[in-house]
């Protein structure tokens, strides 16, 4: 779960790590008075959404004047923002964040992430800040600054005085630093976040140390022991169909090809939507029912995948270990006809009681044609959406 | 012979009073594997299906002498649930439940790393050693004793490459499923070691996905040491970027984890990938072949065994 960069510097906040004064804004009123609670100095209008490049986009802007605030603000909400990040359909802005100007001296990089290789979290530095990491990583590995945390202990002090004078800090800003990173390391491991990137993080003229933006991630497998950082969830960030997957405990989503798969169990699923690629089809999504494909779920799918105007067919590749084929059988036959399924159904069902499962089937009265295999399931549905074109 | 467990291997169940605990732990027993015990705290001195529950894993060890354990705790409760067993001394801890937060796992790794415990998963079906010993959640009826050892990321996935094998009279030594989680126990490398040294694997699946790097570890490691067969599989091919498709593990990041890059990876090191998941089972047989009409030849890539 991601959230949006004002709610992450309320969590910096409250571990200590200095951020910018700023005020949310949800109308261009709100953003003129916040922009006035700062001083009426020079003030950066920042559009909240979740995706990174917005300066680019045209969702960052400098304002001189509460006044210019407000109809910078005034623009931007309402806006679609696009970004390299974003898709060409872009994001719409609901609010933005009006925060004071600093006086930059230099851009750094700081973060947090998880090291797999290691299982240990790592405190990432970069002197290269303003620019993404994944970028840094490629043109010159060699600036980036690691310090690699044993979860016994934690962050220790030396620690972040290695990155902080790695990264050249002035001697005056280097307990600053140790003080910013212990903060940033906290709010990291007692909210659970899989991600913490602060970039640019700024030295200020003054020797501050300044998270100018924030991004934060979460473990969703950890979101029940953290009742704040759900609040913080934005659904309206977030794609419609998964958010309606998630209430049937189906993990989806959505891609832009034209043929739906329902599949059990996610490595199976991708590979599903790897052999309609390999028979030159293309997969509308990644779908994974999950262990138990009860009717109830099955037609909870159905209904998500046939959402997608793209969808020319469906292919349903089920391994029934576990889950009996009879049963997920009975499932798809009462879900195709709640729905009244009008694209080609292409079924493969395997595994425990297969036989019964293909006999309900064929006797559906419904149009649903049976896969063999996996090859002999994803060339039907090519064909399938082929022979419809 | 076999790698991990065989038909002596004598198993605990953790979270033995639940649903899935008890579905499992029936099948388990009726497949013919050995559950000795089955651990729910407050319900020690009950039984199920005759089998003794105790109030923890220290007593159950003592009483049963059981050296493997097989979790099915929800996630909150896991992690510790790992520890104990790990704690108790049992050799083999195999962890079902999905969802374990992964700052759990960065602390449980922390620990295996000083223990003599080896833990499979979390986020796995488990390991089985066909009509001795299965421990998890997969079917057993589509697996048949042979000489392939089978490791994967995936669940279902795993049943699939485990059916084609069958399918073609190719057997199985050993299928272990080491699970979809970023942090986890026994990594490719680890059971790659296990199936070189085991004298009745004559040949190896390995099925991997996008994410991480653990797939670039183990084709550098089957290059360097093991001299049987190998066939592989990349599940993911078409994810998109910064998506988590459904496992946990299963995110290509900052261009990181690609398919493309694993498949690279595993052409490299000489092992044999299926181009499509219906051809899991005939590119084993075809690595197989292909090894024994070169048996003659010198492998000069490829050094002993460390």
């Amino acid at each position: 779960m991601n959230i949006h960069e004002y709610q992450a510097k309320e969590i910096l906040r409250r571990y200590k790590v200095n951020v910018p004064r700023g005020k949310v804004a949800n109308t261009a009123a709100e953003a003129e008075a916040a922009a006035q609670s700062h001083g009426a100095g020079v003030c950066v209008v920042k559009a909240q959404v979740h995706a990174g490049g917005r300066g680019k986009g045209g969702g960052i802007k400098l304002a001189k004047s509460p006044a210019e605030a407000r109809d910078i603000a005034a623009k931007m909400i309402g806006m679609k923002l696009v970004t390299h990040q974003t898709g060409p359909e872009g994001k719409e802005v609901h609010r933005v964040l009006v925060e004071e100007g600093c006086d930059i001296g230099r851009e750094l990089y700081l973060g947090m992430v998880l090291d797999r290789a290691l299982g240990r979290l790592t405190m990432m530095a970069s002197t290269e800040g303003g620019v993404e990491i994944e970028e840094v990583a490629e043109r010159s590995p060699d600036k980036i600054l690691r310090e690699v945390i044993d979860p016994a202990i934690g962050l220790q002090a030396y620690q972040a005085r290695n990155l902080a004078f790695a990264l050249g800090l002035p001697k005056a800003s280097i307990n600053k630093a140790v003080a910013f990173m212990t903060g940033l390391y906290k709010a990291f491991v007692e909210s659970d976040c899989s991600l913490a990137e602060i970039n640019p993080l700024v030295l200020t003229k003054q020797g501050d140390l300044l998270a100018l933006d924030c991004k934060m991630g979460f473990d969703d497998n950890a979101l029940y022991r953290h009742a704040d950082v759900r609040e913080m969830r934005d659904f309206a960030e977030e794609d419609p169909r998964e958010v309606e997957a998630a209430k049937f405990d189906l993990s989806y989503i959505g891609l832009d090809g034209n043929i739906a798969c329902m599949v059990n169990g996610a490595g199976l699923a991708m590979a599903t939507m790897d052999i309609i690629k390999f028979y030159g089809g293309s997969p509308a999504n990644f779908l994974d029912v999950g262990g138990g494909a009860t009717t109830e779920k099955v037609t909870a799918a159905f209904k998500i995948l046939l959402s997608d105007a793209n969808v020319k067919a469906i292919l349903v590749n089920i391994f029934g270990g576990i889950m009996k084929c009879d049963v997920v059988a009975a499932g798809i036959v009462a879900a195709a006809k709640e729905v009244k399924l009008a694209v080609p159904l292409v079924v493969r069902l395997e595994g425990t009681n297969v036989d019964l499962g293909k006999k309900i089937l064929s006797e559906s009265g419904l149009n649903i044609t049976p896969g063999e295999n996996m090859a002999d399931a994803a060339e039907k549905v090519v064909q399938a959406v082929r022979a419809a074109r | 012979m076999s790698i991990l467990v065989d038909k002596n291997t004598r198993v605990l169940t953790q979270g033995i009073t639940g649903a899935t605990g008890q579905f499992h732990t029936h099948a388990c027993k009726e497949y013919g594997t050995q559950m000795v015990a089955g651990v729910t705290p407050g319900k020690g001195g009950t039984d199920f299906e005759g089998i003794p529950i105790f109030d923890t894993v220290e007593q159950a060890v003592r009483a049963t002498g059981a050296d493997a354990s097989v979790i099915y705790v929800p996630p909150p409760f896991a992690a510790d649930a790992i520890l104990e067993a790990v704690d108790a001394g049992v050799a083999l801890v195999v962890c079902i439940t999905e969802g374990i937060p992964i700052a759990d796992m960065v602390r449980v790794k922390r620990v295996m790393a000083d223990a003599p415990a080896r833990l499979i998963g979390p986020n796995c079906p488990g390991v089985i050693t066909p009509d001795e010993c299965k421990i998890g959640i997969m079917p057993g009826y589509i697996h048949k004793k042979g000489s392939i050892g089978v490791v994967s990321r995936s669940g279902t996935l795993t049943y699939e490459a485990v059916h084609q094998l069958t399918g073609l009279g190719l057997g199985q030594s050993t299928c272990v499923g080491i699970g979809g989680d970023p942090v986890k126990g026994m990594e490719f490398v680890d059971v790659l070691r296990l199936f070189q040294d085991d004298p009745e694997t004559t040949g190896i699946i390995m099925i991997g996905e996008i994410g991480g790097n653990a797939e670039e570890q183990a084709a550098e490691f089957v290059k360097q040491y093991v001299k049987k067969p190998v066939a592989g599989f990349i599940g993911g091919q078409t994810a998109p970027k910064g998506k988590r498709m459904g496992h946990a593990g299963a995110i290509i990041s900052g261009g990181q984890g690609t398919a493309a890059d694993k498949i690279k990876a595993f052409e490299a090191a000489g092992i044999r990938v299926a181009k499509s998941p219906a051809e899991l089972g005939s590119t084993m047989k075809a690595a197989i072949v292909a090894d024994s009409t070169r048996t003659t030849e010198p492998r000069p890539k490829r050094a002993r065994n460390p």
